[in-house]
């Protein structure tokens, strides 16, 4: 075969490679939400994280604000420590609440900020002061029987 | 008498597997020391990226395609019970990526380009070509084998993620257009699901993992096969029988590896 008929097809078999791992990052993964460096890091503890997982998403009103980053245990408080990556463009009040919520009955988990009132920002480091853990379906089985029991009384 | 027979038969095979390992090993690594000049003669490579990279396009690009298509109707059938049909694009989406994608793509470059390579090299063996170059002081490694081994290893990874790109499209096609599956939470989900870092960046290293050793197995058996029809024979059917088997156990033991907790 000549020699650019060759390398034509060479050329158009590296380029649909290529272009199958640019579609499979862009389209099919998650690269479109990755904002490399605009983010800043808040803290959060949780007393029961649930089934949170990293690079959850974070959303405030139902829109997506920013990723859980490392989670991990703090064994001076005994509770979770978890890591959000927020997007610059948006800031939160200081007595923001940061909640673990369900999308759906049996959807994945993320975190929820649920803004507060007051006039200074949380900034770089910063950390939710208040935050709801996640619903543990056990919990919430043992506590309606109990209120069960307690209404046969 | 006989026990003691069927035990030096056991050990007279394993002596002989770790043998021909040892000879891979050593194959390899000289391989890798002869490949600089095939970099420098870089036309080398791209004849034989024609040949086993453009030429298995077309059968990875169907088979990508129809494999996405079943995984959509079955993923529809099983996860309509649950009610989550529109899960059904994360469901897709990841067991193509992490899966199916690099190991039905090895599966097929395997059958498909390895037992050619293999066919190939041990016909140049029998007719003495191989032995010729020697004589006219070309290393054989160098110029045969050397080009065929990169070609192997860059084309791997370039098949699998069309594999996997052609599956996404093939399930979109029987998820969304035919079953009518909502295309918006049909993307939205796999996005959610699927990581660059943890799904698509380890699919493209298991690639490349199964590339390096097919290829390795095709060349290995080649140059090894014995110069006659039936050797030639005998070795493009071990070619595809060995990395069939070496690409499913390397993937339990890679999966095990990457996926681990995530």
């Amino acid at each position: 075969m000549q020699r650019t008929v060759l390398d034509l097809w060479v050329g158009a078999f590296v380029l649909a490679g290529i272009g199958a791992l640019v579609i499979l990052a862009f389209k099919v993964g998650n690269m479109s939400t990755y904002n490399g460096s605009d983010t800043y890091r808040l803290q959060a503890y949780f007393t029961n994280i649930g089934g949170l997982r990293p690079t959850a998403s974070v959303r405030s009103a139902g829109v997506l604000v920013g990723r859980v980053g490392a989670i991990t245990l703090d064994t001076e408080r005994y509770q979770a420590r978890v890591e959000l990556d927020i997007d610059k463009r948006y800031q939160f009040p200081a007595d923001t609440f940061a909640n673990i919520l369900t999308s759906g009955l049996l959807g994945e988990q993320y975190i929820g900020l649920l803004p507060g009132g007051d006039d200074e920002m949380l900034a770089e480091g910063g950390q939710f002061k208040q935050t709801q853990s996640a619903m543990v379906l056990e919990d919430l089985i043992g506590k309606f029987m109990l209120n069960q029991a307690d209404a046969k009384k | 008498m006989s026990a003691l027979k069927t035990t030096r038969a056991i050990g007279h095979r394993v002596i002989d597997a770790v043998w021909r390992l040892g000879v891979a090993a050593r194959f390899l690594a000289y391989t890798l020391l002869h490949s600089a000049s095939s970099w420098r003669r870089f036309q080398l490579i791209v004849k034989e990226l024609f040949s086993s990279g453009v030429m298995s396009l077309i059968i990875i690009g169907v088979a990508g395609t129809f494999v996405g298509m079943v995984l959509g109707l079955q993923g529809y059938e099983t996860l309509k019970r649950y009610g989550s049909e529109s899960a059904l694009g994360s469901l897709v989406a990841l067991s193509l990526v992490r899966e199916l994608g690099p190991v039905l793509a090895a599966l097929l470059f395997a059958s498909r380009a390895g037992s050619a390579m293999t066919a190939e090299i041990g016909l140049m063996k029998a007719t003495e070509q191989i032995a010729a170059m020697e004589m006219m002081a070309v290393n054989p490694i160098a110029r045969v084998v050397a080009p065929r081994f990169w070609a192997g290893v860059i084309s791997m990874p370039l098949l699998a993620a069309i594999f996997s790109a052609m599956g996404v499209f093939g399930g979109y096609l029987v998820g969304v257009v035919l079953i009518g599956v909502d295309a918006g939470s049909f993307w939205s989900q796999m996005q959610s699901a699927v990581d660059v870092r943890n799904d698509i960046v380890n699919g493209i290293i298991k690639s490349c993992v199964f590339g390096v050793v097919v290829t390795l197995i095709a060349l290995f058996e080649g140059f090894d096969a014995p110069p006659t029809a039936e050797g030639v024979s005998g070795a493009t059917t071990r070619t595809v029988v060995e990395s069939s088997l070496a690409i499913l156990m390397l993937d339990f033991i890679l999966t095990a590896f990457m996926f681990r907790g995530v």
